[in-house]
């Protein structure tokens, strides 16, 4: 029977991505973070990954709804016109996890990503985009109901 | 012959390829219980590769706040019609898998 | 004089005006009239909302509201039901263990014809959903029926549904057993129900788009056309038949029986009313 913690801890201990022989690409990739993915703060997280705390830009831009449809399947779009973006990290601050997706940005791929994340409740959520400059945030409330209609 | 659980749609334009990706994948959090009442255990994705002539375009991390059927779309430069992209997929479980799409 | 200025008194007094003749265009086999009841609905919502055309409605709320649409949008740029339609395909091919398939028992293999569902069995003197065919067709062939809501009835049926994409709706009521379904689904449609004593027409004639229970209805013109659906609620694909029983909980009402007559009749009087407007199953919601 295992309870919250002991699960967590299991996926955690099992979180690194070890090698995968012939099929691994050969650019070395980055670890799972265990320590941002698991931490329940977003200071905590964003401290996990980053030297400094992000500082807001307006070269960032996130694009998500201002009420989520469902929380379930918030559909969320960060992009920067900064150059030689490496990272782009989104976050829930009120999600019992904040870091919801962290993506590596290779030199030849735009820093244009989207993707859909989970959202427990009404929540701040920040994009961070980082460069050999720093960390950069564009951040945005987005709120989360539960109508009568569930069904 | 199986097909794996990702779907990829893959379109070359104008210099650019943009790439969005989904995956067949419950993402379950390890939150959620049963109708015995019992924890399903925590089963979701954490990392997404993927490769492109060798190089890797782009990797994905991501947690239990991603969205069931994970998504994502990205734009990387070059990549022309034909051209074969590697999307490596890793569980927390230790599950892997490297499944290919074609550029259209 | 008296009614006449109570009916004009406000703007959602005047809805209701205008349900209550699509509602009163015959309560019995006699006077009742589809037809009329089909344009009353259209001139109803061409009347709330001018600017949107007749064939979006087969959007829902997603016709309607613009933030809504956008999430939607997002999602249908890659939906999660193209896995069901990927595997209901699949399970339509698959051959019975008798040797026939599903193409056996639907015209044209089955293939396009979601359009032509529900539809009144003269032989079975009752309407047979495009569910109930899936079923019967399994049963008359030495199959077990598959469960109603969800799973791989929903996956063949969103299959079938994709097929169809853009034939247009056309349901016939050829005769007076035809009729008294859709009579009788009409009456389901308008009659209140539940302890919060609400009728479908309520949230979804006069109260589309307008916030109830924080959500916003959809409207019912056009309501049908895209299921199965892929709820994002659900996280999974269910069929219409599963939405009526979740829609009659949530006014706390008993649900009435999955593909009984009842509800049978009311998915002919729901699609009849989507007459003209084209099938574009499966569909994705919240």
């Amino acid at each position: 029977m295992m309870n919250r913690r002991s699960v967590l801890k299991a996926v955690f201990t099992g979180g690194l991505v070890t090698g995968m022989g012939v099929l691994m690409p050969r650019i070395a990739m980055a670890a799972w973070s265990k320590a941002a993915f698991g931490a329940e703060s977003q200071e905590i997280a964003m401290g996990a990954l980053y030297e400094a705390n992000p500082q807001a830009s307006a070269d960032v831009t996130l694009k998500a709804p201002d009420i989520a449809e469902n929380g379930a399947v918030v559909p969320i779009s960060v992009k920067s016109s900064l150059s030689g973006v490496t990272s782009i990290a989104i976050f829930v601050a009120n999600n019992p996890q904040p870091l919801a997706s962290q993506f590596t940005i290779p030199e030849g791929t735009l820093a244009n990503v989207s993707c859909r994340i989970r959202m427990g409740k009404t929540s701040d959520v920040t994009a961070v985009v980082t460069t050999a400059s720093g960390s950069f945030s564009a951040s945005k409330e987005v709120k989360v109901t539960i109508g009568g209609c569930g069904g | 012959m199986a097909k794996g659980i990702l779907r990829a749609k893959a379109k070359a334009k104008g210099g650019n390829t943009v790439v969005k990706i989904m995956a067949k994948h419950a993402m379950e959090t390890g939150n959620r219980k049963d109708k015995s009442g019992e924890k399903i255990p925590a089963k979701y994705i954490q990392t997404l590769s993927v490769v492109h002539k060798g190089k890797m375009i782009m990797e994905s991390n991501m947690g239990s706040a991603t969205s069931k059927n994970p998504y994502m779309a990205f734009t990387f430069v070059g990549g022309a019609k034909g051209d074969e992209l590697q999307m490596t997929w890793t569980e927390n479980t230790g599950s892997t898998a490297t499944e290919t799409a074609k550029i259209k | 004089m008296k009614i006449i200025k109570v009916l004009l008194a406000g703007v959602s007094l005047a809805f209701l005006a205008s349900t209550s003749q699509a509602a009163t265009s015959g309560k019995t086999l006699a006077t009742v009239d589809p037809e009329a009841d089909r344009l009353a609905l259209q001139s109803h919502f061409q009347r709330r909302f001018p600017q949107v055309a007749l064939s979006d409605y087969v959007n829902g709320i997603y016709a309607l509201d613009a933030p809504s649409r956008e999430q939607w949008q997002d999602i249908e740029d890659f939906p999660p039901y193209e896995f069901d339609i990927e595997e209901g395909e699949i399970l339509f091919n698959k051959t019975f263990a008798n040797g026939k398939s599903y193409a056996d028992c639907f015209t044209n293999g089955g293939i396009g014809v979601r359009q032509n569902f529900p539809r009144w069995d003269d032989s079975q003197g009752k309407i047979v959903t495009l569910e109930l065919a899936i079923n019967q067709c399994r049963e008359a062939n030495g199959e077990k029926a598959l469960g109603w809501e969800k799973g791989k009835i929903a996956q063949i049926s969103a299959y079938m549904a994709y097929t169809s994409r853009d034939n247009v709706f056309d349901l016939k009521i050829p005769n007076n057993g035809a009729k008294a379904a859709y009579l009788d689904g009409k009456q389901t449609f308008y009659t209140r129900r539940g302890q919060l004593n609400m009728s479908c027409a309520n949230c979804h004639v006069a109260g589309a788009y307008i916030k109830i229970r924080a959500d916003l209805p959809g409207p019912a013109l056009g309501h049908v056309t895209h299921f199965p659906v892929f709820r994002s609620k659900w996280g999974n694909l269910g069929t219409l038949q599963r939405r009526y029983g979740g829609c009659q909980k949530n006014v706390r009402g008993v649900p009435q029986k999955t593909q009984g007559d009842k509800l049978r009749n009311l998915e002919f009087f729901q699609t009849y009313m989507s007459n003209g407007l084209v099938a574009n199953g499966p569909g994705a919601r919240k």
